[in-house]
């Protein structure tokens, strides 16, 4: 008998068993937390899911699938125009980065391989910010607002991050291995006016169908509320016949699904989720298993779903068992947040920056758990510095930052971010209040 | 006698495709060898920045995806 493994069973049973015998059941702030969980946790599942996180699923999948991601490393390359290399670096995170676990790969690449020190650490602080599952989601859940802050913000300072990185240590940027790098091989050269006409299709149906705006609304925004679903299901016929088109699926499957659709939207016209998970499980029906690029497609969409899913819910859970609800309590009192992170000051952001820095956030888990800080009285500038320094540092990446670059590029990499996420949640906590 | 090597990190992926690559293996009834390299400075010194990837006898074979069982039967063939 292995005797470690034992200990370690009997420690997790006796922990567990420690665990339920003080529970506390029936205290009021407990159980409250606990309903707070589950509340926050169903309205993540009815508001969310089918509309917002399935199609963002599908785009980040074809990101993976059409994308080539071969030709943007071509300007992140040794041989690079430094100006340009700097300017992908800082925005290809968006196509780059849609699975959190590239990015280090890929840093360390551009790093020993490619374009350098600079363009680098700016990929690496504003990869996890700005790829597309964190836009969707971010702007979807915590405002427009905070959308497009993080994305810019994160473009923005990473190219002043990058160009400090690079000044600092000019003298040391040592001779590039002249390693040939091993790429995936490219795509079949379908035109670029194909695939962005169909990545815009499909932000036209993700955009349209979670338009918000109430019903009171009036004007441009209310005016498009109010035929959202007309909009939403002209880019879904869109969407049908580029997919006959381009895609090879053949035609007679998508009018069988297009009818299911239609049928599901006019017999439930008040229940548009309905119609929408028609069509959605349609297009699985459309490409799952196939041997082709649309195979493909699904694989790659499916994979994101199945890893980022479980993470995302549990991370819900737990936020809202420690945050609760905007306008509820949760496990943590609503004024020691308040007293940390609530308001505009420096000393807020810095807060929020250091925290977020070492905090290590689960893809995407940063979004909920900003949303429980936001409605315990956090002030939208450190929500922004969190959203900044969370996903671009924790202490396990650190680690393997410092085996890259060592500890002195990685200490003044870090002090870099923190201080960058400081003032840009403070400049944005003072436009925005 | 195949020397198999899984480069990548240890996500999601990487362990899909270590595991495909030993099913692949297996059922090709072939004498090989699987190692997992998670060390990030050991995979790039292959030259690999789409992980995960997969090395056969010291060649990168395919880089950034997780390919079919088949697909890596034909590499190990």
């Amino acid at each position: 008998m292995d005797k470690r493994r034992e200990f370690k069973i009997a420690f997790l049973l006796a922990a567990i068993f420690a665990g339920f015998y003080f529970l506390p059941v029936g205290q009021a702030r407990f159980d409250g937390s606990v309903t707070e969980a589950l509340e926050l946790t169903k309205w993540y599942a009815r508001e969310h899911v089918i509309l917002c996180l399935l199609p963002a699923f599908w785009i980040a999948g074809a990101i993976g699938a059409f994308v080539s991601q071969t030709s943007v490393m071509r300007y992140l390359g040794p041989k690079a125009n430094k100006l340009v290399a700097y300017g992908v670096a800082s925005v290809s995170g968006t196509i780059l980065a849609v699975c959190s676990c590239t990015v280090l790969p890929l840093f360390a690449g551009i790093y020993r391989m490619g374009a350098g020190l600079g363009p680098a650490t700016a990929f690496l602080y504003s990869g996890p910010a700005i790829n597309a599952l964190a836009i969707i989601l971010t702007a979807r859940i915590l405002g427009m607002p905070l959308g497009l802050g993080r994305a810019i913000g994160a473009i923005l300072f990473s190219v002043i991050i990058g160009l400090i990185m690079a000044f600092l240590f000019r003298r040391e940027e040592q001779n590039k291995h002249a390693n040939a790098v091993a790429m995936p091989e490219d795509n079949d050269g379908r035109p670029l006016r194909v695939t962005a006409a169909f990545f815009a299709t499909m932000l036209g149906i993700l955009i349209f169908a979670n338009w918000g705006g109430g019903d009171s609304g009036s004007g441009f925004f209310g005016a498009v509320y109010s035929i959202k679903w007309h909009l939403t299901a002209g880019f879904a016929v869109l969407f049908g016949i580029e997919l006959w088109r381009w895609y090879a699926i053949h035609p007679a499957r998508i009018l069988i699904v297009a009818a299911l659709t239609a049928t599901a939207a006019l017999t439930l016209p008040t229940v548009p989720s309905v119609p929408f998970l028609v069509g959605t499980l349609g297009l699985v029906w459309l490409t799952a298993g196939r041997s082709d690029e649309a195979g493909d497609w699904f694989d790659q969409s499916w994979t994101f779903a199945k890893q980022i899913l479980p993470l995302l819910f549990a991370g819900v859970l737990v936020a809202g068992l420690l945050l609760g609800r905007p306008g509820h309590e949760g496990l943590i009192p609503s004024e020691w947040i308040n007293s940390a992170v609530g308001g505009n000051t420096i000393g807020a952001n810095l807060f929020a920056s250091v925290a977020g820095a070492f905090m290590y956030f689960a893809t995407l888990t940063e979004i909920p758990i900003l949303q429980g800080l936001i409605g315990n009285g956090m002030g939208s500038g450190p929500a922004l510095a969190l959203l900044l320094a969370g996903p671009a540092l924790s202490l396990p990446n650190m680690l393997v930052i410092n085996s890259v670059m060592g500890p002195r590029k990685t200490t003044v990499y870090v002090i870099l971010v923190i201080i960058m996420a400081t003032l840009s949640g403070w400049g944005f906590g003072a436009l925005f209040t | 006698m195949k020397d198999i090597k899984v480069l990548g990190t240890g996500c999601k992926k990487c362990q899909m495709l270590a595991e495909t690559a030993e099913q692949a293996a297996k059922e090709m009834a072939i004498e090989y060898s699987l190692e997992k390299v998670t060390d990030l400075n050991a995979i790039m010194s292959y030259g690999v920045m789409f992980t995960p990837a997969l090395v056969i006898d010291g060649e990168v074979k395919v880089a950034g995806k997780v390919p079919s069982i088949e697909a890596i039967q034909k590499l190990l063939a």
